[in-house]
């Protein structure tokens, strides 16, 4: 039931904001729905303890083979405990800002909330797209009515460029769908039909699925949607965007892309992986030089997230695990991230470095989160990302690669580049003296303190006790390297 | 069997309460409450420190488990502390002379607001938190955190006055020279893990010890770990940030430069003496490093006239020599070194810190001068810690480092000389810098000279205390030579530390070599008597002028790396990004819009085109059928 709950409570709950009339009223109501989700979600984190996963299965379309299939494993769970806590979070941090069409607003937040839940519990080919779809165009709605100047030329390249990938991943569906001998979109007999699949038709599906998962990470060079669009949105929905909706990539490439197509995810390893690290690095040069803060974010993201893009092409237990814990940390600090940056925009008038300056001074409380949450952004020890970066980087040195020196190396140069922009930013943002626009705010109210507060526990207790986050996606982990395992020692009997 | 150690976690754990209580109590509590918090956390760590190092003396020792840290696959990480000679020494240096510290802060930092006040104090709890789980961790890993730990609060700690733009840059610059380190670090303990499994220093050691590692892996380990060892702990050629540190308060100075941080580097190479020991190369590139860096930094401090850029340049050069005992295999020696430097040179920065203080923020040493008639306790204490420094028997400079000139006499004659060179620079420009700033006629205004004034009892007690373990620090290591039986360091560290063959060169060569140096460094002390008792102001020219900017490799490194780095950024931000990458994607785009506009334009409707258009692609179908299907 847990699962079907997750979907349904911020699906109907966000229909019926389309409804409620005053802004105040479906405010609280958009709050109230995402922490009943939230309180769901949790209680599958009690429950899940006792049975591997949580399933439920009714028909769809039965007449095509598609059936709604939903369950909840270690992945599915971390992922949407994400989506669950990013939800009240964010609208408890912008609790004061104030939309035109308020209830459109927060019915399509919700709606997307409710697509990305879908997304990741789908156990159907037809359904996962389907809720991929669902999570997108909600998301195009908010940017194109509520985001900034640009927003329409911004909102349509962002729009097309997804659609693309989404389309080239329906083409992969229904390719592998035509080769299931029961004819079924259900996971398990794509899993099946998987190793009867030639080298061609595995590079074929390999490609066209990692296309839309690449596009929607964003991987370089597929990335150019992604700051633009960040600028342009409305911060709430860049939050939800950067903090889970990216992650839906990252979902796809461990529940359907590298189960489907091992054989090519592995050889097409060598490829990939400095793809993502020259992103990397790419990416941090790039926010080495942003003046815009919501930029800088954005680059941030673009590098982090290419690390976890070659932390799952390692396909070993360390860099698989770590991408586990690292989607949600990565989730719960850009949002902490965009919470600081917000509240500067809508204080400040000005999201450029260049004019900010001094606010540990006239907003103490803010810049003390901020400087904890840019440290977690960096991967401090005893934060939260440290534990996913050094599984991620420990698996990348020690992947099945001849070139896993120069991987590791690549790739923790943006460690350094990392430190360098994050602490310019501080440094630009909080440090220094005021200036006539800095000197007249005034520090963060409680709602903001009490979202920024329970980022920060989070940050310090993932990072000081990750085992509990790391052992319930064991599972899963293994399950996927073991498929890796069979290919790289053929003659090993399983 | 319950160990007494067991406790062990509170040393640690009542410096991170003091953090959590002045950190969030900062502006609630008046400054004698942070005061106390902050000094009696660290009192109480330091007492539990003196226990734990009486119960190592009797032979206890204490591996404590907590809990799993990471645990995925074969890959075990344990939350755990090993508590043996070395880190019970470790904790005595650091809880001992950073509680004095802490003492002499309450009166330094009086004049901040009770804020600032109480989170000056919450870092400083913090940073000696790090430190203390640096030394007490029993794998790499937690020893990673706390050598992070201690970068973050150097960053806070140099940055603590925030206002000010070029401490935030020195603060940044510390941060990421550090980081560069810890990277190889990071890969070091990676190593390890992919060829061993396991962090932990215990298993590490043993598998080295059974030849379960390749000589290769462990060139490459110990080389990696060395160059997090450099950025850490300011050698060639990750220094530069340790005198920008400077622009923290003064008390921050002596607790990076004398009882933390710095000497992470130091421990960190001394625990892990098993695998140097297994990698000639490393040795002889840490040596070579070292004594590189000792040189380097003191012909810098021969010509700085900034207080504590002489005492920060100091600290490299006496890092230098530490890294020098290293490389040679004497890694008591370094430890020695290691604690007689942090009396000393926590003397030396809390004594420049109270006259700073007397001159009203003054650091430029051409402004002072005749300052002992006013500071009188300054002064002698000043003087103990240069004499020390210099290395004049019987105060405790002398012992550790004839223990370090000898080990590179036995290596080699070449780097005996240089070394000797180097200790005869140290002994000139630190009685430069006394003689400067203590004697001679006051160069200062009549507004300082009004002020001048010598500093409270809670600022000079530490300074007596630490003047007096400057003197006697260095008799638990009196070489076997002078005092059979006197060198209790090395026995006292024998069960981590094991010797590698035993001395190679008779007493009366080291009677030499003791009485040489000796003579020389008074030579010299007098000498620098002779050119600044009666000190003129004066401008620096030709080579001193290279000296006093340092070699120019702060320029060197900003035109060879920094400035391509941010050119190159901008060129991939305004060009690359804008032209490039979204200019193919908006290509695509308009490709698409241009050829469906252009396709359009077929349909136009007209009968007769469809025609032609049907019969030419008729032709081009058979054309193809004919042409390529033979």
């Amino acid at each position: 039931m847990i699962p079907v709950l997750l979907i349904l409570v911020p699906l109907l709950t966000g229909l019926a904001a389309f409804i409620l009339k005053n802004e105040k009223t479906v405010r609280s109501w958009a709050l109230f729905s995402s922490l009943i989700t939230l309180a769901v979600s949790l209680a599958g984190l009690t429950l899940l303890k006792d049975a591997k996963y949580m399933a439920h299965q009714c028909e769809w379309m039965p007449a095509l083979g598609s059936s709604f299939s939903v369950k909840l494993d270690g992945v599915g769970l971390i992922l949407t405990l994400l989506n669950a806590v990013s939800f009240p979070l964010i609208f408890i941090a912008t609790w004061n800002t104030s939309y035109k069409n308020a209830r459109n607003f927060f019915a399509l937040m919700l709606l997307g909330q409710a697509g990305m839940m879908g997304v990741f519990l789908a156990m159907d080919a037809l359904l996962f797209y389907f809720f991929w779809e669902l999570a997108l165009i909600p998301m195009y709605f908010l940017c194109s009515q509520w985001g900034g100047e640009k927003r329409i030329a911004v909102t349509i390249k962002f729009f097309i460029y997804t659609f693309v990938g989404s389309l080239l991943m329906l083409i992969a569906i229904l390719f592998v769908y035509s080769k299931t001998t029961d004819r079924s979109f259900s996971l398990q007999s794509f899993y099946d039909v998987a190793v009867t699949l030639n080298s061609k038709q595995q590079n074929l599906v390999f490609w066209l699925m990692f296309a839309a998962f690449a596009i929607k990470m964003p991987i370089f060079p597929l990335h150019t949607w992604q700051p633009d669009t960040y600028e342009q949105a409305p911060t709430a929905t860049t939050m939800a965007l950067s903090g889970v909706m990216v992650k839906m990539g990252v979902f796809g490439i461990i529940r359907w892309l590298f189960p489907i197509v091992s054989g090519a995810s592995f050889q097409w390893g060598d490829f990939i992986t400095p793809m993502a690290i020259i992103g990397m690095i790419y990416a941090s040069l790039i926010a080495l030089r942003q003046d815009d803060l919501k930029r800088l974010v954005a680059y941030s993201s673009i590098a982090h997230i290419g690390l976890l893009c070659a932390g799952l092409f390692t396909q070993n237990t360390s860099g698989i695990q770590g991408v586990m814990i690292q989607m949600f940390s990565h989730g719960i600090n850009i949002i902490g991230l965009w919470i600081v940056v917000e509240w500067i925009e809508r204080n400040t008038g000005t999201r450029k470095i260049s004019e900010l300056g001094g606010l540990a001074q006239t907003a103490p409380t803010l810049a003390i989160f901020f400087v904890i949450i840019a440290l977690a952004n960096i991967a401090l020890p005893l934060t939260n990302a440290f534990v996913g970066e050094f599984l991620i980087f420990n698996g990348i040195l020690s992947s099945y690669t001849q070139y896993y020196v120069w991987f590791t190396v690549m790739a923790g140069v943006c460690i350094i580049l990392a430190a360098a922009y994050t602490l310019r930013m501080v440094r630009k943002v909080a440090y220094g003296n005021v200036n006539d626009i800095t000197s007249k705010v005034t520090d963060i109210r409680f709602n903001e303190k009490l979202a920024l507060g329970i980022i920060v526990i989070l940050i310090f207790w993932i990072g000081v006790f990750p085992q509990p986050m790391l052992d319930l996606t064991n599972g899963v982990t293994e399950s996927i390297v073991n498929k890796f395992e069979v290919i790289r020692y053929p003659t090993v009997p399983k | 069997m319950q160990n007494a150690l067991q406790i062990v976690y509170l040393i640690p754990l009542l410096p991170l309460i003091g953090f959590l209580i002045n950190g969030l109590g900062r502006k609630h509590l008046s400054k004698p409450a942070i005061s106390l918090v902050g000094c009696g956390t660290i009192l109480a760590s330091f007492i539990l420190s003196i226990w734990v190092f009486m119960q190592v003396k009797g032979g206890n020792t204490y591996d404590a488990h907590y809990f799993n840290f990471i645990s995925v696959g074969k890959l075990v990480i344990p939350f755990a502390f090993k508590i043996d000679q070395l880190s019970s020494l470790f904790l005595l240096i650091i809880t001992g002379v950073g509680f004095l510290i802490h003492v002499y802060s309450t009166s330094y930092m009086h004049e901040e607001k009770t804020e600032h006040f109480g989170r000056y104090f919450s870092y400083l709890n913090l940073f000696v938190f790090s430190m203390l789980l640096l030394v007490m961790g029993a794998n790499f890993v937690i020893l990673f955190i706390g050598w992070e730990g201690v970068g973050l609060c150097s960053y806070l700690l140099i940055g603590y006055w925030f206002k000010n733009t070029s401490y935030n840059k020195a603060a940044s610059k510390a941060f990421i020279m550090n980081r560069i380190g810890d990277l190889a670090f990071l890969i070091a303990i990676f190593w390890l893990i992919a060829k061993l499994g396991t962090v932990s220093f215990s298993e590490v050691f043993t598998a080295a010890n059974l030849a379960k590692l390749k000589t290769l892996d462990i060139t490459v380990i110990t080389i990696l770990l060395f160059v997090g060892a450099t950025g850490k702990s300011a050698q060639i050629p990750l220094y530069t940030w340790l005198p920008d540190a400077m622009a923290g308060p003064t008390p921050v100075s002596a607790l990076i430069h004398a009882a933390t941080m710095v000497t992470a580097g130091i421990y960190m190479i001394a625990r892990s003496n098993v695998l140097y020991s297994l990698a000639p190369l490393t040795m002889d590139i840490v040596a070579y490093t070292g004594l590189a860096t000792a040189l380097l930094a003191a012909t810098i401090a021969l010509k700085q006239n900034d207080i504590k850029k002489v005492l920060a340049y100091s600290t490299v050069s006496q890092l230098g020599f530490m890294f020098l005992a290293l490389g040679t295999g004497a890694y008591v020696a370094a430890v020695f070194h290691v604690m007689t430097h942090a009396f000393f040179k926590a003397l030396l920065f809390l004594g420049s810190g109270s006259v700073i203080h007397a001159m009203s923020g003054e650091q430029d040493i051409r402004n002072m001068g005749g300052l002992s008639k006013k500071l009188k306790i300054t002064f002698i204490t000043f003087l103990v810690g240069c004499i020390a420094i210099a290395g004049i028997p019987p105060f405790s400079g002398f012992f550790s480092k004839d223990a370090i000139l000898l080990s590179a006499y036995i290596k080699s004659p070449v780097l005996y000389g240089i070394a000797l060179f180097t200790a005869l620079l140290t002994a000139f420009y630190m009685f430069r810098l006394l003689f400067i700033t203590f004697t001679g006629t006051f160069r200062g205004t009549d507004d300082q000279k009004h002020h001048l004034h010598e500093s409270p009892v809670s600022m000079t007690i530490p300074l007596v205390v630490l003047a007096i373990l400057s003197i006697i620090g260095g008799f638990v290591g009196i070489p076997e030579a002078i005092m059979h039986g006197g060198d209790k360091l090395t026995a006292f560290l024998s069960p981590v530390i094991a010797q590698h063959g035993e001395h190679t060169v008779s007493h009366t060569t080291e009677y030499m070599l003791m009485g040489l140096s000796t003579a020389l460094v008074v030579v010299m002390i007098i000498a620098a008597w002779f050119v600044f008792r009666n000190y003129q102001r004066s401008e620096a020219t030709g080579f001193g002028k290279v000296l006093e900017n340092k070699w120019y490799v702060d320029e060197l490194y900003e035109a060879a790396f920094v400035k391509p780095l941010k050119r190159f950024g901008s060129f991939l931000n305004n060009v690359f990004e804008k032209s490039v990458v979204d200019g193919l994607v908006n290509g695509v785009g308009k490709a698409v819009n241009y050829s469906s506009r252009q396709l359009r334009l077929l349909q136009s409707g007209q009968v007769g085109s469809y025609v032609l258009l049907m019969v030419l692609s008729m032709v081009v179908f058979f054309v193809i059928q004919f042409f390529i299907r033979k």
